[in-house]
Parts: C-alpha cells; sequence; structure tokens
C-alpha cells in the first residue's frame, strides 16, 4: 500500500529515531499518523505497518483494540469527543453528550449518514480546569455549553 | 559462580545463586509462592499479584516472580497481610468469572479454584451482572471462554516464545480484555494445544476432550507418543477402557511442557471405526475373518513350507514397534527361518552415522544437549514440521542461553527467525555449505550438528570428517522419522546388521529387492506400509500383514493379523536421540494383539525356539546381548530415558544410500497412522508442507 510522500517521510524520521532491532517503539505514532491519511486502522494498513516493523498484525490488533484513539473503522470528518468523567460530569458533560446526540441525531459511537460528525464519550482529556471540555479531532474546546456546542457545529457544517 | 545469597524466607534461612527471583529460591526450598501468570522459563508478567509477599524493610508487598534475591532478605509469604492481598486479588478475579466449575473441563485441577479454596474470597462484594461473552472455537482443537480467563498470558507467552508461534495476542482493554487468535475469528498455527495444557483455568480448552469427563474420573498414564521419533512423554486420560485426553500434565518425560498436536490429539486412531479386529485370511480372492487359530496356522504352515523348500521369504520390520518386537522378530526371521532377508523402511542413515563415530565416546547428543550447547547446527531438515520436540528445545536453547544456531536447508525454516546464520542449499549441496560456515562454526566451543536423510551414505562419514576438522567437540544426531526408527536401526533390522550393528555373515535381501523378486515366496510385513509407493514383483508370494489398519499392503494380503498399537502395550522404544523409555499399557484391545504377542504365538505354532515373549524377558536379553542397551532399568521402570549408545568397534558398511528415504511428514500427518486420527485431520493447516518457514 502507499502512503503520501509527506507520511512517508514522517515514517521514515520515527524508524530511525530507535536503537537497532527496538523498531516496534515506532508502532503508536505509526498507526495514529495512518489514521490520519487513511482515515481509519483499516486491515491494508494493519499488514502494511505489521510488515514494516516486522511484527504480527495480530501484535498491531492488540494495540489498537487497546487505545481508544485508535479505530478500525472510519470516523466521520469531525470526531466530537466528549468526556463525561468526574470534572466535567459535576459541570454538565452528560448533558452535553446528550444535547449532542440530539443536535445530530446520532448516538454515540455512530457517524452521522453524510460521514461529516462522529460523536464518542471519553474518558478525562486533562482538561478538568477548563469544564466541561470536549475535543474535535485534536482541537480541544474549553467550558462548552450546550449553545456554544451548537454554534460549533453549525460553523463545522458551514465550512463545506 | 558468584557467591551465594543468603535470605530468610518464612523464617528459614535459604540461600541462594544471585539474580534467583525469590519465588524460586522459596521453591528450592519447599516452600510454595502461589503463581498465576509466573512460568518457569517464560518472560515475566507480573500480572496477576498471586505472589505478593511481605519483605523487611519494603513499604508495599513485593511480587516474588519478579524481585531477585538480596543478601539479608527477610520475606514473609503467608503474613496475615499477604493472606488478605491474595483474597482480594482473587475476589478480583472472580469478578467476571462464571464459576461454572460443575461443568468446566479444568474443575478438579484448576490452579483458580485450587487458590480461591485456600484463601477464601467465599464471598464477593460484586453485585454488578457478571460481563459474559460466548464460548468461542478458534481451531477444532482449540476453544476458547473469555470469562473464565484470568489473563494471566502464559497461553499467550508459551506460544510466542515457547512455540515461535506468536498466534495468540490480548485483544481490548480492562474488564473486557479477551484473548484473540492471529486471524480474528480462528487460529492458524501449529494446533499443539499447549496454551491449553498451561491454562490454569479453563479459558482454553481442547476441542477432543471439553465436556467428555472429569478429571477425576480418568486414570492418568504417561507412556510414550506414539507419532514422531521424539519420543514425548505423553499422558492419556482413559475412562472405560478408552483414551479420552492426552496431555502433559506432569512435566516428567524429557519433553518438559511440550507436546504437538500429535501427542495431544493423534491417540484418537485407537478407536477409529476401520480398527481390525480380527484376523483376515483369502478365501475364494476376498479377505475375510477368521479366528486367530486359523490365521497362524496357515501362516505357520505356509512359512514352513517355504522354509523347508529353501524358498525366498522376505520380512519388512516396522518403525513403530517396540525395541522388544524388532528384537524378538529379528531374532525369529534368522534364527527360526534360516535368513537374512529383514529390513525396515529407513527414514535417515542411522547405520551410516553409528559407523562413522565408531571409536568415539559422547558423540551422540541427547535430547537434552539441545537445550544446553553452545551451538547447534540444522542440516536439510524443518525440525518445527519433523521434529518439534527438537525444535522447541533448540527456541528454548536460544531463549535461555543465547545458544548460537546455524541452519543449513533447502528452505525457509522456524529457525531462520532466530539463527546466527541461516544458508539455503539444494539437496546434495548441505556439505559444500556447511565447508562456507567453517570458520564460525570453529569459533564456537561446541557443536550439536542434525542431520535430515538428505545427509546420508558416504555424505555422513563426510559430515563427520568435516565436524573433526573444527577442532571441538561435537555431537549428532540423526533424524528418523518414526516412534521407535532408530530402534528398529540398533535392533537390527536390516539384511546386512545384527542388533548392535554387528555385521551378519551373509547379509540378506534390501526392502526394494524383496519388493522386486519375482520368484519370492513368502512377504511378511509387520507395521509397515511398502506397497503405498511401490509394487510387488512376485505375483504368487504368500502375504503376511500386522497392521492396526487395512492398508495398501494389507489390501494385498493373504493373511491380515491385526495388532496393538503404541499406547495398547508395553515395552521399551528409542527415539531419535537414541534414549531409550518405556511404553506404557494405556488401554485393551479389542480382537488385536501386540506384535510381540503375535510373534510368540507363531513360534509356538511353528516350534521355533526364539525364546521367551513377555516383554520383560526378552529385554533383559537385549540389555544382555545388544551393544549400548544395557541401560539402567530404574530410569526406565520410573518413566525416565536412558541413552543407548551403540557405539561399535568397527561397522563394515555398504553405504546404501538408495535405501534412505524420509517419509516427509509434516507436523499434521504421521504415516499410515496419521491418515486414522481424526483430530490430526480436522484442522485447517492439515496435511501442511515442509520449507514453508
Ligand atoms: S495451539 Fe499451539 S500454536 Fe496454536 S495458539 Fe495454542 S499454543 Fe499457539
Ligand atoms: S486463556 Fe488461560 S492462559 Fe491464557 S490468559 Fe487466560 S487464563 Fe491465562
Ligand atoms: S513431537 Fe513427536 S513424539 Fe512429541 S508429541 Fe509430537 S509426534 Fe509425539
Ligand atoms: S474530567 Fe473531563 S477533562 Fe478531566
Ligand atoms: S505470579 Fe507474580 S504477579 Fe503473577
Amino acid at each position: 500500500m502507499t502512503f503520501s510522500t509527506a507520511l512517508e517521510a514522517k515514517f521514515e524520521k520515527l524508524l530511525n529515531s530507535y536503537p537497532p532491532g527496538r523498531k516496534r517503539a515506532a508502532l503508536i505514532p505509526m498507526l495514529l499518523f495512518a489514521q490520519d491519511e487513511v482515515g481509519a486502522i483499516t486491515g491494508e494498513v494493519v499488514n502494511e505497518i505489521a510488515g514494516r516493523l516486522e511484527i504480527t498484525p495480530l501484535q498491531i490488533d492488540e494495540v489498537v483494540t487497546y487505545y481508544s484513539m485508535l479505530h478500525r473503522e472510519p470516523r466521520g470528518k469531525h470526531n466530537i469527543q466528549v468526556c463525561t468523567n468526574v470534572s466535567c460530569l459535576l459541570v454538565g458533560g452528560a448533558e452535553l453528550l446528550e444535547h449532542a446526540e440530539r443536535k445530530l441525531g446520532i448516538r454515540r459511537g455512530e457517524s452521522t449518514a453524510d460521514g461529516q460528525f462522529s460523536l464518542e464519550e471519553v474518558e478525562c482529556m486533562g482538561a478538568c480546569s477548563w469544564a466541561p471540555a470536549l475535543q474535535v479531532n485534536y482541537d480541544f474546546h474549553h467550558f462548552v455549553s450546550p449553545e456554544k456546542l451548537d454554534r460549533l457545529i453549525d460553523g463545522l457544517r458551514k465550512a463545506h | 559462580m558468584a557467591d551465594l545469597v543468603t535470605l530468610t524466607i518464612d523464617d528459614r534461612t535459604v540461600t541462594a545463586a544471585p539474580g534467583t527471583l525469590v519465588i524460586n529460591a522459596a521453591r528450592a526450598a519447599g516452600i510454595e509462592i502461589p503463581a498465576f501468570c509466573y512460568y518457569d522459563g517464560l518472560t515475566l508478567q507480573a500480572a496477576c499479584r498471586m505472589c505478593l509477599v511481605e519483605v523487611e524493610r519494603m513499604p508495599k508487598l513485593q511480587t516474588a516472580c519478579t524481585l531477585p534475591v538480596a543478601e539479608g532478605m527477610i520475606v514473609q509469604t503467608e503474613s496475615p497481610k499477604v493472606v488478605e492481598a491474595r483474597k482480594s486479588m482473587l475476589e478480583f478475579l472472580l469478578t467476571n468469572h462464571p464459576l461454572d466449575c460443575p461443568v468446566c473441563d479444568k474443575g478438579g485441577e484448576c490452579e483458580l479454584q485450587d487458590m480461591v479454596f485456600r484463601y477464601g474470597a467465599g464471598e464477593s462484594r460484586f453485585t454488578e451482572i457478571k460481563h459474559h461473552v460466548d464460548e468461542k472455537q478458534f481451531s477444532p482443537v482449540v476453544f476458547f471462554d473469555a470469562p473464565r480467563c484470568i489473563l494471566c498470558y502464559r497461553c499467550v507467552r508459551i506460544c510466542d516464545e515457547g512455540m515461535g508461534v506468536g498466534a495468540l495476542g490480548v485483544i481490548n482493554r480492562g474488564a473486557v480484555t479477551e484473548i484473540g487468535p492471529n486471524m480474528g475469528d480462528h487460529l492458524v498455527c501449529d494446533e499443539c494445544g499447549m496454551c491449553i495444557d498451561i491454562c490454569p483455568v479453563g479459558a482454553l480448552t481442547s476441542g477432543a476432550y471439553r465436556y467428555k469427563t472429569r478429571p477425576w474420573e480418568m486414570e492418568h498414564i504417561g507412556t510414550i507418543c506414539a507419532h514422531c521419533s521424539n519420543g514425548c512423554k505423553t499422558t492419556l486420560g482413559v475412562r472405560n477402557d478408552r483414551i479420552i485426553r492426552g496431555n502433559n500434565r506432569d512435566r516428567s518425560g524429557i519433553n518438559g511442557e511440550f507436546l504437538c498436536i500429535k501427542g495431544r490429539y493423534a491417540f484418537d486412531f485407537t478407536d477409529h471405526p476401520e480398527r481390525l479386529q480380527s484376523p483376515l485370511m483369502r478365501k475364494g480372492g476376498e479377505l475375510e475373518p477368521v479366528s486367530w487359530a486359523e490365521a497362524l496356522a496357515a501362516v505357520a504352515r505356509r512359512f514352513l513350507e517355504v522354509k523347508e523348500r529353501g524358498g525366498r521369504l522376505g520380512v519388512i520390520g516396522s518403525n513403530r514397534t517396540t525395541n522388544e518386537e524388532n528384537y524378538f522378530l529379528q531374532k525369529f526371521v534368522r534364527q527360526g527361518l534360516g535368513s537374512n532377508n529383514i529390513d525396515h523402511h529407513r527414514t535417515g542413515d542411522v547405520a551410516a552415522l553409528i559407523s562413522a563415530l565408531a571409536g568415539t565416546t559422547g558423540a551422540l547428543a541427547s535430547t537434552a544437549d539441545l537445550y544446553s550447547a553452545k551451538a547447534v547446527l540444522v542440516i536439510a531438515g524443518d525440525l518445527a514440521q519433523q521434529q518439534p520436540l527438537l525444535s522447541f528445545q533448540i527456541r528454548a536453547n536460544y531463549r535461555h542461553h543465547g545458544c548460537r544456531v546455524y541452519v543449513v536447508t533447502p528452505g525457509p525454516v522456524r529457525e531462520d527467525k532466530y539463527a546466527a546464520k541461516s544458508v539455503r542449499a539444494a539437496t546434495g549441496e548441505e556439505l559444500a555449505a556447511v565447508e562456507g560456515l567453517r570458520d564460525e562454526l570453529r569459533k564456537e566451543s561446541e557443536l550439536v550438528i542434525l542431520f535430515g536423510d538428505a545427509v546420508r551414505g558416504e555424505a555422513v562419514r563426510r559430515l563427520v570428517a568435516l565436524g573433526d576438522s573444527f577442532g571441538i567437540p561435537v555431537k549428532y544426531v540423526c533424524l528418523v522419522d518414526y516412534s521407535n526408527s532408530r530402534g528398529a536401526a540398533d535392533m537390527g533390522l536390516f539384511p546386512d546388521l545384527l542388533p548392535g550393528y554387528e555385521p551378519a555373515q551373509t547379509p540378506g535381501m534390501t526392502m526394494p529387492e524383496m519388493l522386486a523378486a519375482e520368484d519370492l515366496e513368502a512377504l511378511w510385513v509387520v507395521g509397515a506400509n511398502p506397497l503405498k509407493a511401490a509394487q510387488l514383483g512376485s505375483q504368487y508370494a504368500f502375504v503376511v500383514v500386522q497392521d492396526l489398519f487395512l492398508t495398501e499392503t494389507a489390501r494385498r494380503a493373504d493373511v491380515v493379523l491385526p495388532a496393538a498399537s503404541a499406547y495398547e502395550k508395553t515395552g521399551t522404544v528409542t527415539n531419535v536421540c537414541g534414549e531409550v523409555q518405556r511404553l506404557k499399557r494405556a488401554i485393551g484391545v479389542m480382537g488385536a494383539k501386540p506384535d510381540l504377542e503375535i510373534f510368540g504365538l507363531l513360534s509356538k505354532e511353528m516350534k521355533i525356539n526364539a525364546g521367551l515373549w513377555h516383554p520383560d524377558r526378552v529385554f533383559d536379553e537385549i540389555r544382555r546381548s545388544v551393544r549400548g542397551y544395557n541401560v539402567p532399568l530404574p530410569v526406565l521402570a520410573t518413566g525416565g530415558a536412558a541413552p543407548a549408545v551403540p557405539l561399535n568397534g568397527h561397522i563394515p558398511l555398504e553405504a546404501r544410500p538408495d535405501l534412505i528415504r524420509s517419509a516427509n511428514d509434516t507436523l499434521f500427518t504421521s504415516g499410515s497412522l496419521g491418515r486414522y486420527s481424526k483430530s490430526l485431520n480436522s484442522v485447517m493447516e492439515a496435511p501442511g508442507g515442509l520449507y514453508r518457514g
């Protein structure tokens, strides 16, 4: 399988960052970068990376199923991750998540039919001081009220 | 060796080598520290926390399975704090555990049961609904019941490290963590069942055994595997005279914890519906059941006629019958029938090696040597496929001692992965390739060389000369195929060699000569299937076959005598490394007889005196008369392996490379016998192939 030259360059840098025999250490960043480009850790991605790191596809699956930010199925273009851990919960995280479900018409763990949005319930993201917090892909959003969330989603919708 | 460390465990003074783990130091002193995830010889996991101990001046409880001993250390293994911790750990382990012990295969021999019994956790504070996942079939022989799993990862490690397969992994996280197979929903692997044996609970279960019986309802009989030449001890679980299970619970054999699919599952040929249960005699062109008396009388009459006429008679012995049977057979034929026309299917050139090593001592490697040798050279053999135990030993040697492994094979093999050097060499070019490794090999301090059937005849002598030229101690293993291939050679199933490789006065006919001879008057085939690949030249030969099944050869027979299998008799067999071990009868037979008894009854019928035909008596004679076989009886009687070293002064041997032919069995085939094992044929990997890496 072929990746973009930019991604190949990243891989090369990663593979040269670890001592000989420790290639496997590059696994998680490689998966994250590949996921960003391909949209998901597809079977093809697994086999390709397994080959490059000389490990088995099963050893990659162990990692992919362990970390919730790695996924085998494509998610929405905008993956909204709402925190419902203690700090956020205390100031309306759960309500925020429910609001997002209503607004997008999907349940947590699902994607919209047009593939634009997906919604996830996540544990603490280390943004407790600005709770309730959520993340859209890699971007943090702080002190999110239902209204703020509406504006955020509408804005993203309009962007294309 | 560095000075020993002295420490105190449960108020007892204990000494141990530096680096020893507390769990092992305690074990050596007879103090058992409970452990789920720790397993001797595998990498450390420290996942289960069962081995927690209290160490003076250490603020928290420590895992004895990862803690090395230190001078003056004071350890408590059963203090109230420790006991309380274990109880809590067990309460956790039982959170989602189904506690279906009444139907679980492991019930009665389960480490989790034992621990809960010992440390309690009789009550649980968890009132949540248990997380349930349905049982999964990973393969016809491996099943997985996730809720029972305690996540010790022994299975994952034994498969990856011990087997070199790596077919199991850990999927998901937290309470929903599961063991997963390499193909997503099924396994493609060795199907060895090692993961099942090593599982402390009933999470991994055996396709052959699951839900069949309770462990305490079986008798457990430790005997030697009927299949390949490696001679693993398999413990057969027998109930109502049927074998229900093969496993390795006591690990007392030369194979330690190892068994391959054949030793574990392929006992089921014993009650295959096509098993012969009555003698057959050709009447009006068809083979029809007759009584033993009628069959034996007919064979005796025809053999005597041929003998009196001075007609040509050929005998083909077996790679699977016992030493006693092989010895008795050759004696019967040589003394009773006055002929040296006896041979067997030679799957490796053992005689050439014994001859090449004439006059040396200590040049035959044992199974244990493969685990301890500093360097190993594998020539023309796919060990993982054909010599699974030897492959396991070498892998363990590499992991534990950093053994340097050299490989010279025609195609990829499992050893490539960790070999110091792998060379591909076509058949006939092996020695040149070894020559090419000379510089590396000379630098080793010792070497064990294993060679397959491609190295035969004169090449064996050249290989030994090459080995000598390295100037280091070299030991050899001549790879052969079946459970007693080595014993067949040692017991003189040769036209030109008597037991112990003594030369015969007038060499008889070889197997191909017998099969080709148009004037052959009688052919007696014991536990072999030569007509699978060859035609019988003689139109009128009277053919007698002793076997378990109606093989291609048996179909051509005039009389077929049903024989008992290795699991149905006693006697000794000699493995590929020349280690003699004793078979223990696990079950009785229906209508069949052990080959030795058949020989005995025939000798009586023919009024030939070949001696008593009790296995112990015959073995006495072997010990007295066969070079190298004066092995200590207590070793055998206690289930041990005794090396037989039949090294002779000089063996005038005619090199006959043309007579050597490996059966090229894989991990999933076992000559004619393998065809009658349902388990062996049930897995998708069967029949498999050689040199696929
Ligand atoms: S049966 Fe053997 S090879 Fe297959 S998963 Fe279990 S341990 Fe690994
Ligand atoms: S299946 Fe058995 S051996 Fe494997 S992790 Fe679970 S309990 Fe341990
Ligand atoms: S390695 Fe050979 S002797 Fe051992 S269990 Fe397998 S077939 Fe039997
Ligand atoms: S609890 Fe939500 S970010 Fe920490
Ligand atoms: S045996 Fe020590 S943590 Fe499992």
